[in-house]
């Protein structure tokens, strides 16, 4: 016995429908998956603070670039300044490409390609914002880098000394084109950063070079002087 | 930190005296003379402003009004620029940094008055000077050539209406012709800077002149990242370039301005643009200060300072200091070491240990950029290189667009350090 061609183009019809309404509600627990493309730079969840970029909590409906402690780049505050509110649409945008949405986005992060990802990740998002805590995570978990160095108070006039060599390449007001912003990070990112291009766990030859050259206490006094830099 | 826009509009003495360290109050501010407004210049006169918070009088003289960048006129002449991209102003210097930007020459220097005299009339006294002139040319050293012909043939080796010179000869070369650069000898600005020149005119010949060709006459055997540039040359303009070391005769070469000829070797080629790039010296001024032994100014690697007076420090291409190329990078970091030391001598400030650091990029073809770089320490002898990178040969298509990027991010940020 055959099947009913119209059946089967009404049941592909119904599954090509079936799975929009998934990919368009998302599935937040992969999109807690891709997130860990996000967590270099932004926490979530209970207890999540700001890092190298702001907390993530109750984003979803939240106007850009409106934490008013969390001192933004200018491409986050062109968008608050246009009135952009982040919401389905505005993610979406965000995820695919960065660039397109935030032009000079200090984000260290080219987008998402797949559609799926974006969904999921948006639901995980969103999800947060309905209140589903789920924990924070906070970046390079695995830095090894021991709690005393990331203990030791840095001498932020030292910093200031050595930022010399920085800002031949990062701007020091925060402008971020080609070369990342490193202003106003917390002090313990900083310092897992540089050990990360110190012991080589990050990659990049300028970088490494400047970090193996500096000490704890070097690292330490950066890490205090940026943490208030930009201003 | 940034010095608020307002706190300069007014110069008068209330303001001065708000603005000065407790430890000044009262006393003379210490004078300091920059004289020259380039990547060693300005940023010396930037950062010892900044900090000294207005306790130290900085005049900065530099001639030209609008400063073109030698790092990155090569990317103009290859079309990936403007002219507009390349030129600075020094206007914030003098607002936002209260430092007084004196556009004219200094002729003369007087070290044992401490003044500097300016072909203006005007004198400067000084408490610090220091001389950031970067390159002039050595006479007779490309025989057939002299200033009087770099219209003729351009050297573009200070940006500005040379780099725009040049640029509009490539543009003009008749179908299949000839471009010839005579490359300069040790030590000279900007090491990789002819050969990222050649992979420029080369790439803007692929397309607009594809027949054309391009010979350089080199008195070196061995040039900055060259394993790099030979490997683009071959890759993306093969067969339109002819390097000729001095092997094959590079180092015996003449030209002939009025007959548009260069003969290398003894063989004579009619060209139809032709780029001379000289030896090289410290600007003018350096020589005239005194301070110079043969074609540089030699320099402690403590904080820059003239071996033969430690009232005067000498940043960037003038300087003989030891291992740090000739570049802008290096002028800006020598000139960090030297703010940090000047401030401490005028006003008390604490003095760190000496530190620098270079990296040179270069662009091979479009979004194919390399790298090369190195840090630095002071020691009694000379600044001395304590270990670099350099990009590898065959490296993929996204890390050289990467790479470029990152030249991008770079040029933004040392401008943004110079002119703030």
């Amino acid at each position: 016995m055959s099947a009913d061609p119209r059946i089967l183009i009404l049941l592909v019809a119904i599954a090509i429908h079936a799975g929009a309404a998934q990919a368009q509600s998302g599935d937040a627990e992969a999109g807690r998956a891709v997130f860990g493309e996000c967590e270099g730079c932004h926490e979530i969840g209970a207890g999540a603070r700001h890092g190298i970029g702001p907390h993530l909590n109750g984003v979803f409906g939240r106007p850009a670039a409106s934490h008013e402690t969390f001192a933004y780049s200018p491409a986050f505050l062109g968008l608050r300044d246009r009135g952009l509110v982040w919401d389905e649409t505005s993610l979406e945008q965000l995820l695919e490409d960065p660039e397109a949405l935030a032009p000079g986005s200090p984000m260290g992060f080219d987008g998402l390609p797949d559609i799926v990802d974006r969904r999921n990740l948006i639901a995980f998002l969103r999800g947060i914002g309905d209140g589903s805590r789920i924990a924070g995570t906070g970046g390079d978990r695995d830095h090894g880098v021991d709690p005393a160095v990331l203990a030791i108070q840095g001498d932020a006039e030292y910093g200031a000394w050595l930022s010399g060599e920085c800002v031949t390449c990062h701007r020091a007001d925060g402008g971020d084109a080609g070369i990342p912003s490193i202003v106003r990070w917390p002090p313990d990112r900083f310092v897992i950063a540089m050990h990360a291009y110190r012991t080589g766990r990050r990659e990049h030859p300028v970088m490494q070079m400047i970090a193996r050259r500096l000490g704890d206490e070097e690292i330490a006094a950066l890490a205090a002087y940026f943490e208030n830099s930009g201003e | 930190m940034t010095i608020n826009r307002r706190t300069f509009l007014g110069t008068g003495a209330a303001t001065t005296a708000a603005l000065a360290a407790p430890q000044v109050i009262g006393q003379a501010r210490g004078r300091v003379v920059v004289i020259g407004g380039g990547a060693g210049g300005a940023t010396a006169a930037r950062y010892i402003a900044k900090d000294s918070k207005g306790a130290i009088d900085v005049t900065l003289v530099e001639p030209t009004r609008t400063y073109y960048t030698c790092f990155f006129s090569n990317l103009y002449i290859g079309g990936f620029k403007e002219v507009a991209d390349i030129g600075h102003t020094y206007g914030r210097l003098a607002s936002d940094f209260g430092i007084n930007v004196v556009h004219d020459w200094a002729v003369g220097v007087d070290r044992s008055a401490r003044t500097v005299s300016l072909a203006g009339g005007a004198t400067l006294s000084y408490d610090r000077l220091i001389l950031s002139p970067g390159i002039d040319f050595v006479d007779g050293s490309v025989e057939g050539w002299d200033i009087t012909a770099q219209n003729a043939m351009p050297h573009a080796y200070k940006a500005g209406s040379q780099s725009e010179l040049l640029r509009a000869q490539v543009r003009g070369m008749p179908e299949g012709g000839v471009y010839a650069m005579i490359a300069p000898p040790n030590p000279f600005r900007c090491p990789p800077g002819p050969y990222e020149r050649i992979c420029m005119v080369a790439h803007y010949l692929k397309s607009a002149n594809p027949t054309a060709k391009i010979i350089i006459a080199d008195p070196k055997p061995k040039f900055s990242k060259m394993a790099l540039f030979q490997e683009g040359w071959g890759d993306h303009y093969d067969g339109m370039i002819d390097w000729i070391g001095p092997e094959f005769g590079g180092d015996k070469v003449s030209v002939d301005p009025a007959a548009m000829t260069v003969t290398i070797d003894g063989e004579t080629t009619k060209v139809d643009a032709c780029n001379v790039i000289p030896a090289m010296k410290a600007g003018r001024i350096a020589e005239i200060a005194g301070v110079t032994d043969g074609n540089w100014a030699p320099v402690s690697a403590y904080d820059m300072s003239s071996r033969t007076d430690p009232n005067v420090h000498v940043l960037g291409d003038a300087s003989q200091q030891g291992d740090m190329p000739k570049s802008g990078f290096s002028a800006n970091s020598q000139a960090k070491v030297c703010a940090n030391a000047v401030r401490g001598a005028l006003t008390g400030s604490k003095v760190f240990p000496a530190r620098y650091s270079n990296t040179c990029w270069s662009l091979i073809s479009a979004e194919n950029g390399v790298k090369v770089g190195a840090s630095y320490e002071a020691t009694d002898e000379k600044i001395k290189n304590t270990g670099g990178f350099i990009s590898k040969t065959g490296e993929n298509a996204e890390l050289r667009k990467a790479t470029y990027e990152e030249s991008e991010g770079w040029y933004a940020g040392i401008t943004a350090d110079m002119f703030g």
